[in-house]
Order: structure tokens, then C-alpha cells, then sequence
């Protein structure tokens, strides 16, 4: 489908190549439920870990193959394309589709059996299912983020329902309004710093992402003058989403399937910040005269325009842009040319920061690079501050 | 009473309606709420950062972002200062 506006009689065309490849996006809740028909065919335990297969090794794989795209949206036909409904209705998909797959895991996982699947599932298959769940968890969470972010009030209640599934509910208030106001500083808990690894930066962003969540909750009812411990607190409100959905599974399934929730909500959380670590590895914005930060520019981001993880998390990875106009719908957002690229997609990245070994040969040369030596310009985790600037002294420019 | 726009993403600021679900009861004076209170709808923009609206032109989304930011408090030689409300 082509758009076209009118601007001083010429008139401008585009047509959006990524259209119909957004609906496979929608589509990711099902991944799970996809292993029945994998589970039926093959008999074997390894079916049910299909979710991180397809995460960690077709996605990567696909984002090699099919490429990039650094296509934008000419600016004249930005605001048609996000008053197009088509793209929003397809981020509302998810959210019932995402529900009835976790309902259908938690049934299995609850000990029930259906056609070709026809004794309950071992320990190491619930496992396994456990961990595909947990991928459309995390990826929910960026279909949260999606949502949080926007001004029509129905879409940021769409948000909570999306965030039920991991328990963290909390994360559009502090993503919006702690994240985005201190990203690429060393007061952000959810930037990763050049030196620090995955495994460090996760219990720093979540830890600190609580604390920062419920914090800007309370500010804003010392404002009101009313305690905060209320259903209007957004923390508790969206944590209520999550009693609700967790509450009837277990009622419906039995306790034994807990365990299994905690763990899927586990690696979905674990998913969603490892794309946090990357999407800022050591950008630091520069103190001004004012004692504010600079404003966030395109320079504070990694961006990516790998076709298949681009597709599955909605553009977040046309980072800078996203950053410069939170509030934009993703099919407008645009990649900015002048921005650092990651050398792949976010699915590759995180199967890199799984060594950090890894992670640092591939990352910090082009942090070190960005920076053009200059070190104390990049955000430095203080453990490993000073081997890094002993370490890139000779380059410092 | 007057109105101040977000030069973001056009969230406006009415005095007259306040915005009492973040604590501005109807009434609040804009020079009356918090320098580092984020805009509700993007919260990349501050209140020393709104415009009052006779003087908008255009949102500041067109790619070129501005690199840094100069209006706001002038507060010389607090280099060191951490953020707002930071740690």
C-alpha cells in the first residue's frame, strides 16, 4: 500500500516494504504453542526448547541473511504513517495471543495432556517450556514498551497487560520517566557502562529499576498530598495485572506450575535487559555549563537495521530516533545515518554478551573508536575504570 | 492563566486545568511546578524546557536534534553538579 501527501504541489510517494513482515511480530506469542505440532512430529524433549532455538539461532541467522534495511519514511509522510491504524491493531494482537499461549503452557505445565502430547511433560520439558514462554515474555515486554510509551491513556493499560506475564509491571513507569530522562549517564541503571559485563549490569538494572520505579511513584504522591500505597500507584496497579493473570493459572493449574512462571518471567526479564545493556553500551552524554546533561542525540544509541530482529521488536533497534521522539509509533521511526551501528542484530548481540570475553573484543574497540580514544568521555564502569584507561592510554586523542 | 507545549512532543500545559494525576491541581501556576519535572508524555523534555504556546512554531523532531542543550537554569560552574534529583 502506497501513501502519498502533497506538499507545495509536488506530490511524495512511499510505500512501506515492512508493512505485512510486521504482523510476524504479532505472531511470536504462538512460538510456544508451535512446539505441539513440533512436539508430535518429532516425540523429542529437545521440541520444547524451541523458543531460545529460535531467539538465539534462527533469528540471528535470519538477521545475516536477510540483511538491512536503512529505508526512512520521507519526514512529509511521518505523521499519516503513524495515524495508519493498521500498524497499531497489530501491537494490540499480541497481547490476547500472548495470554492464550502462556494459558496453554501453564496447562502443560500444570500436568495436562493433549492430542500428541500424550503423557504430562517430564521436568526437563517443562523446562524447556518454560524457556520458550519466557522468550515471548521478554519480547512482550518490548511489545509493553511499544505501548507504555504512548499518550492515548487505553494504550499505557494495553502496556500493564503486556508486562503481566513477567511480573514487571514496573518498568513502564520507570523506562519512561527514569530511563529516558537519564539515559547514557552513569546515573541510569538500565545503560550499560564499557567495561561492565552482562552478568554484573542484570542485577544493577533490576535492582535499581525497582527502587527507580517505585521512587517516581512516590514522588508524585507527595505531590498529590496522598499516601502512595493505592491502586492509582502504577507500580501497584500494573503489579495487580500480574496477581490476577498469576492468581488464575495456579488456580486453574495448581501450585506446581509457580516455579515454572517464576522461571519463565525470569528469562523474559533477563531478555529485556540484555537488549537494555547493549542499546547503550559506554555512551555517556557530557555534563554541561548549566550542570545538566546534553541532550540525547543520535550518538547516545546503538542502532541496528537487521531486517529480522528489527521486525520481531517493533524498529527499537532505530535506537537514536526512538530516544529523540519517545512518543513516535515505530513504523515512523527512522534510522539516523550518523548513529553507531552494532555490528548485528540484537538477537546476535545478546548471544555474544552471553562471554564477556567475547563481548569485550567485539564492543569496546568500537566504544574506544566513538570516543576517538577519549575515554573519559565514555560511560566507565568503576570496577574496571582504570585497567581501561591504562589499557587505551596510548590512544588517548 | 496561560499554556506551555512540550517542544517535543506537543503535550500542552494548561494553568487553567493543571494536570492534578501528576500533582498540579487545576489552577497551578506554571512557574509554580518543578524545573525537573519531566514532560507526562515523553519525558525527555523538563519544565525549564517548555514554551509558552504563542511562541511554538514547530516540534523539535526533525533528525537534527539539537546536539546540546543550552536554555535552562544557568547555573555557572556547577560542572560537578550530578543531575536533578540524582543521587
Amino acid at each position: 500500500m502506497t501513501i502519498e501527501a502533497t506538499v507545495d504541489g509536488t506530490v511524495i510517494e512511499w510505500r512501506d516494504r515492512k508493512r505485512y513482515l510486521w504482523i510476524i511480530g504479532a505472531i511470536v506469542p504462538l512460538i510456544p504453542v508451535s512446539i505441539w505440532g513440533l512436539h508430535a512430529l518429532t516425540g523429542s524433549t529437545l521440541a520444547w526448547y524451541f523458543g531460545p532455538f529460535f531467539v538465539f539461532v534462527v533469528v540471528p541467522i535470519a538477521d545475516l541473511i536477510a540483511g538491512r534495511d536503512g529505508e526512512n519514511p520521507p519526514e512529509e509522510l511521518i505523521e499519516e504513517l503513524e495515524e495508519d491504524r493498521y500498524y497499531r491493531w497489530i501491537t494490540y494482537a499480541f497481547i490476547p495471543l500472548q495470554v492464550a499461549g502462556l494459558a496453554w503452557g501453564a496447562f502443560l505445565l500444570g500436568g495436562g495432556t493433549l492430542p500428541g502430547i500424550d503423557e504430562p511433560l517430564s521436568v526437563a520439558a517443562k523446562i524447556g517450556l518454560a524457556l520458550s514462554l519466557g522468550m515471548v515474555a521478554g519480547i512482550g515486554i518490548n511489545t509493553a514498551h511499544e505501548l507504555g510509551h504512548k499518550k492515548e491513556e487505553y494504550e499505557r493499560w494495553f502496556a500493564r497487560a503486556a508486562l503481566a506475564q513477567t511480573f514487571y509491571g514496573h518498568f513502564f513507569i520507570e523506562h519512561n520517566r527514569g530511563h529516558h530522562v537519564r539515559v547514557a549517564t552513569p546515573e541510569d541503571p538500565a545503560s550499560g557502562r564499557l567495561g561492565e559485563t552482562v552478568w554484573e549490569f542484570m542485577p544493577r538494572t533490576m535492582w535499581g529499576s525497582l527502587t527507580s520505579a517505585w521512587d517516581l511513584e512516590k514522588k508524585r504522591f507527595a505531590r498529590l498530598k496522598k499516601s502512595h500505597w493505592s491502586l492509582k500507584n502504577d507500580v501497584l496497579n500494573a503489579w495487580a495485572f500480574s496477581i490476577v493473570l498469576w492468581g488464575a493459572l495456579t488456580a486453574a493449574f495448581g501450585w506446581e506450575i509457580l516455579p515454572y512462571l517464576a522461571l519463565q518471567a525470569l528469562v523474559g526479564i533477563w531478555l529485556l535487559e540484555s537488549v537494555n545493556y547493549l542499546e547503550h553500551y559506554g555512551m555517556k552524554r557530557q555534563k554541561l555549563e548549566s550542570g545538566r546533561y546534553e541532550r540525547v542525540n543520535p550518538s547516545h544509541s546503538w542502532n541496528s537495521n537487521n531486517i529480522g530482529t528489527n521486525v520481531l521488536l517493533y524498529h527499537l533497534q532505530r535506537h537514536s530516533d526512538h530516544h529523540a521522539n519517545p512518543t513516535r509509533r515505530y513504523q515512523a521511526l527512522r534510522d539516523f545515518k550518523e548513529a553507531p551501528v552494532l555490528p548485528t542484530g540484537y538477537a546476535g548481540m545478546i548471544v555474544l554478551s552471553w562471554v564477556p570475553q567475547i563481548w569485550r573484543a567485539v564492543m569496546d574497540h568500537k566504544v574506544v573508536d566513538h570516543y576517538e580514544g577519549d575515554l573519559t568521555k565514555a560511560n566507565l564502569h568503576p570496577r574496571t575504570a582504570a585497567r581501561y584507561q591504562r589499557r587505551y592510554a596510548t590512544t588517548e586523542a | 492563566m496561560a499554556q506551555f507545549i512540550c517542544p517535543n512532543c506537543e503535550y500542552v500545559y494548561d494553568e487553567v486545568a493543571g494536570n492534578p494525576r501528576e500533582g498540579w491541581p487545576a489552577g497551578t501556576a506554571f512557574a509554580d511546578i518543578d524545573a525537573d519535572w519531566t514532560c507526562p508524555d515523553c519525558g525527555v523534555r523538563e519544565q525549564v524546557d517548555f514554551l509558552p504556546i504563542e511562541q511554538f512554531e514547530r516540534n523539535d523532531q526533525d533528525g537534527n536534534i539539537i546536539a546540546a542543550e543550552l536554555r535552562g537554569n544557568p547555573q555557572v560552574g556547577s560542572q560537578t553538579q550530578t543531575t536533578e534529583g540524582e543521587q
